[in-house]
């Protein structure tokens, strides 16, 4: 039996804080923290240089756990408050934790700003689909014709592909994987803050709470072979068609390119208002 | 000292300069505007930042977000940014992070009438976020006090770990005066209190005997965690009444306790003026001068103008009543603070004199009011 002190996330868990956590038997949110800590673990981070910056839901609730320096924030602003942050303490690894409600609804003016300015945060946007903590309404992800507590004729709008989203904004880092690929979730995790821009991953999860038992897709296994058997490598996807594709949870790195980040574009424009480098 | 000519909006700006402010997050809103201008062009020659947010909901938290980090912070808007901001008031608030929040007041409800004066935004400053929770507003006159209050907004906000609200109506923030600009080094900069304890043994929300808990910035080695909802002395959520009742009493606590250092108010007063106007604002400038008439005319008439509205002057207010027999309230609104004048004096000694249209009250209102016996 391994002891607690052999698992990295151990050592990045907050000893004052009293556990169990908030979240359901089975949620997906708790190996997208994990994911995180062994992300940060590899890149060899100082607990007091990282900054885990949140909003409201389920997965706001995870930064509590950890033992950083770790912000709650409100409901879909956790992105303005992480720029006021990065802005104060450039050197400082700001990541937010989303979810899709949180992120992509009442949070959508903030996500596409702040990728659009570049500012060096790594957003992780917790992807179940549904609004978990309040009872399982449909959400700006929930698929056409699923079932939610808002939606019990099914839904009819068209979910947002956020991934697509944060490119065209501006991101430099763009990568999606799902809590089934824990292995490849650390890896996107780990290049997304390594990353001097922003960056945003969507890790694909599961509430099998609300959206599953709305939906009747089983148990927490039965969810966890979902996502298995529903998705598929970049490279795979190219080979299917359209149609194909939109049925398909396509993981991967979309898009990686360097651009000039904000908070040092705007320490050089310090340094030439005050006549300390050309203009 | 350099003699200037300026708005209240610049000597806001100068204001916040002196006072350390090397933070502004904002989004464009008429009549506030020229404070966003004017630090965008300021604030980097000192080696502060700002940004332009993509909202005003945006704005107050990358404010808070960067004061977080250490860096003294400050938003400007009007009325319907005003009102976007309440989220982040209340969230101030709740956590006990300093920011101040400027509001020069147009015309409203909603849009309004871009940029008529109005002071209708004053039961928002206190009321406007939910739930029960202190706060501190500063309402200057002139532009020189534009400038004092905004200094002091600083001040006040990193001393007792508080949203402060600098609430200019926009006949002072657009208004061009005479002002004596200090140094800007002989101004007193007030710095929260930071711990001194291990990082072990900080406790983000303890107990002090100021009931101001010391401050540590995050990256300085005090990793801890900061939430609106209600917490325990670490910082972590609770629903606990044992810990919920400490933490209303004690944020109400550490400004109550504090109200003689807080409450700013000017008194032109003696002992026999059975009639006393009660301003602030602009309001202020037209009764200081309605006053002026009056006594010309050897009408006795005392003058107390409130430049802090939040907390309300109520042992002021109540020792003035204890000798006038009307008390006369002016405001570019349907009676708002006149509210807060009735309920410590009573209502039958209050005269509301009001406008909400957009124009000052006139000294000539104020006159009648005084002289209407």
């Amino acid at each position: 039996m391994p002891t607690q002190l052999e698992h990295t996330e151990y050592m990045y868990l907050r000893p004052t804080k009293k556990f169990p956590n908030v979240w359901c038997a089975g949620c997906g949110i708790g190996i997208v923290m994990g994911a995180l800590i062994r992300a940060i673990d590899r890149i060899g981070l100082d607990k007091d240089e990282v900054a885990l910056v949140s909003g409201i839901g389920c997965t706001g609730r995870m930064p509590v756990y950890m033992d950083f320096n770790t912000i709650h924030t409100t409901h879909g602003r956790a992105l303005a408050f992480a720029t006021g942050l990065k802005i104060a303490k450039p050197a400082m690894k700001v990541i937010t934790i989303m979810g899709d409600g949180d992120a992509i609804a009442i949070g959508g003016n903030h996500f596409i700003h702040a990728a659009r300015r570049n500012i060096g945060i790594t957003a992780i946007v917790v992807n179940n689909a549904i609004y978990g903590m309040t009872g399982g309404q449909y959400s700006p992800t929930t698929p056409i014709g699923a079932r939610a507590s808002t939606a019990p004729y099914g839904n009819i709008e068209p979910p947002m592909p956020i991934c697509e989203l944060a490119k065209a904004a501006g991101a430099t880092y763009v990568a999606r994987s799902t809590v089934y690929h824990a292995v490849e979730l650390d890896r996107f995790i780990e290049q997304a803050i390594r990353n001097n821009g922003f960056s945003m991953v969507e890790a694909v999860s599961y509430c099998p709470t609300t959206y599953g038992r709305m939906n009747k897709l089983g148990t927490t296994v039965d969810m966890m072979r979902l996502l298995k058997e529903n998705s598929i490598s970049q490279s795979a996807a190219e080979k299917l068609s359209p149609e194909e594709r939109e049925a398909k949870i396509v993981r991967g790195v979309f898009h990686e390119v360097q651009k000039p980040e904000y908070t040092q574009l705007y320490e050089q424009l310090i340094q030439q208002v005050q006549g300390l480098s050309p203009k | 000292m350099t003699i200037r000519l300026m708005q209240g909006n610049e000597a806001v700006s100068w204001g916040a300069i002196a006072a350390g402010c090397k933070f502004y997050a904002g989004y464009p809103i008429t009549p506030s505007t020229e404070i966003a201008e004017m630090l965008s062009r300021e604030l980097p020659k000192v080696g502060g930042k700002f940004i332009q947010m993509e909202d005003e909901i945006a704005s107050l938290a990358a404010c808070i977000g960067a004061s977080v980090g250490g860096l003294k912070s400050m938003t400007a808007t009007s009325g319907p940014g005003f009102s976007l901001m309440q989220e982040h008031i209340g969230y101030a608030a709740m956590t006990e992070i300093p920011v101040v929040i400027v509001d020069v007041q147009r015309l409203g409800p909603s849009t309004g009438q871009p940029t008529s004066a109005s002071q209708g935004d004053v039961m928002q400053s206190r009321w406007g976020t939910h739930g029960d929770h202190p706060m501190i507003v500063l309402s200057p006159v002139s532009v020189s006090q534009s400038f004092e209050l905004a200094v002091r907004a600083f001040n006040y906000s990193e001393k007792y770990r508080t949203p402060v609200i600098l609430l200019l109506d926009e006949v002072v923030g657009h208004m061009r005066e005479k002002i004596d600009l200090p140094e800007f080094e002989t101004v007193e900069r007030v710095e929260r209190i930071a711990t001194d304890v291990p990082p072990e043994w900080y406790k983000p929300y303890g107990d002090s005997l100021s009931d101001v808990p010391p401050m540590a910035n995050f990256g300085e080695g005090y990793r801890y965690h900061i939430t609106g909802l209600f917490h325990d002395m670490l910082g972590y959520p609770t629903t606990r009444l044992d810990e919920i009742d400490p933490w209303i009493e004690r944020v109400h606590r550490k400004i109550e306790r504090n109200l003689a250092d807080i409450v700013l108010v000017e008194e032109d007063l003696s002992e026999s003026d059975k009639t006393v106007v009660v301003a602030y604002g602009a309001s202020a400038r037209s009764a200081r001068h309605a006053v002026k008439l009056a006594r010309q005319r050897r009408t006795k008439v005392g003058m107390v103008t409130l430049l802090t509205i939040w907390p309300f002057a109520e042992a002021e207010i109540s020792r003035v009543a204890r000798i006038a027999k009307r008390i006369i309230v002016p405001e570019m609104n349907l009676g708002q603070l006149a509210l807060e004048v009735e309920r410590v004096a009573g209502r039958n000694k209050v005269v509301r004199v009001n406008r909400a249209n957009g124009e000052m009250v006139t000294p000539q209102m104020i006159l009648e009011a005084i002289e209407n016996r």
